[in-house]
């Protein structure tokens, strides 16, 4: 299956920035589906970056957040072809993790 | 019935405390999974405070404390929202020390968007999407010093993000 996870992350004089989309429908449980039922909530709770193996960035997310999710950071650190790892939980236990090289 | 048993009788007594100790594990484990709380929720994530209705209620919740209104945080919203499905929310801030960004939408049925997490060396700027029920406040709430400090800004939306 591929990777729900796409990540940009570009190491600059000092930091490094980071953009991810991740593919997720982030279902807040108040939308109707096409039977007219109530479409159960589901939604990422928490997303994780690491570098280094220090945790750089933790996202903390509710129904709220929109449909195939973006997210924008930067953190001290980071140089060309560094390992970046991203993983997410969801809140049925779904989770997906991936690792993207800091470009230059 | 249990009135008159002796010290000595071993009978009946363990079998029924051993019970009497498992109705009450089970009675706890009951209480735990009927709480606001799902027992499978991603490790960390503050669930009490994504459950709340109220900006106050949330904010208790999520850092146990109300914001300080300052000039030292920009939040970028659109004045006028198309598609409450996707708005696009930006918030930076030039406080020293921050150690957590977090985002309420009090139209909301739930007021907590988001929340994020900065270690120290990750920068106090933030981007992303959020779904807006309806004309609302954003409000964008920043721990630098074990403070809070907010700032508020209205995103009026035309279409709602949350009836589909």
């Amino acid at each position: 299956m591929p990777s729900t996870i796409r990540v940009r992350a570009v190491a600059g004089d000092d930091s490094t920035e980071v953009q991810a989309l991740i593919q997720h429908p982030m279902d807040s449980g108040f939308v109707k589906g096409h039977d007219g039922k109530l479409i159960p909530p589901h939604y990422i709770e928490v997303l994780t970056f690491k570098h280094d193996g220090k945790v750089v960035f933790t996202a903390f997310w509710g129904p709220a957040v929109s449909r195939d999710p973006y997210i924008k950071f930067s953190f001290k650190g980071g140089k060309k072809d560094d390992d970046l790892g991203v993983s997410w939980i969801d809140n049925l236990g779904k989770s997906d993790s991936s690792v993207a090289k800091i470009m230059g | 019935m249990a009135g008159h048993r002796s010290v000595g009788d071993h009978g009946p007594l363990p079998t029924r405390r051993a019970t009497l100790q498992v109705m009450t594990l089970v009675g706890l484990a009951g209480l735990g999974l009927a709480g606001p709380a799902h027992a499978d929720n991603a490790p960390g994530w503050p669930a009490e405070a994504f459950q709340k209705k109220s900006q106050r209620d949330a904010l208790q919740a999520l850092l146990g404390m109300q914001f300080e209104s300052t000039d030292k945080i920009t939040l970028e919203v659109p004045e006028i929202a198309e598609n409450g499905a996707v708005v696009p929310v930006s918030i930076s801030s030039s406080l020293p020390n921050v150690t957590s960004i977090s985002i309420l939408v009090p139209e909301n049925p739930f007021t907590l968007a988001a929340s994020y997490k900065l270690p120290e060396g990750t920068a106090a700027a933030v981007s992303c999407r959020l779904k807006m029920a309806k004309t609302s406040n954003v409000v964008a709430v920043v721990e630098s010093g074990g403070k809070a400090y907010g700032v508020a800004r209205q995103v009026k939306v035309t279409l709602g993000g949350c009836g589909g």
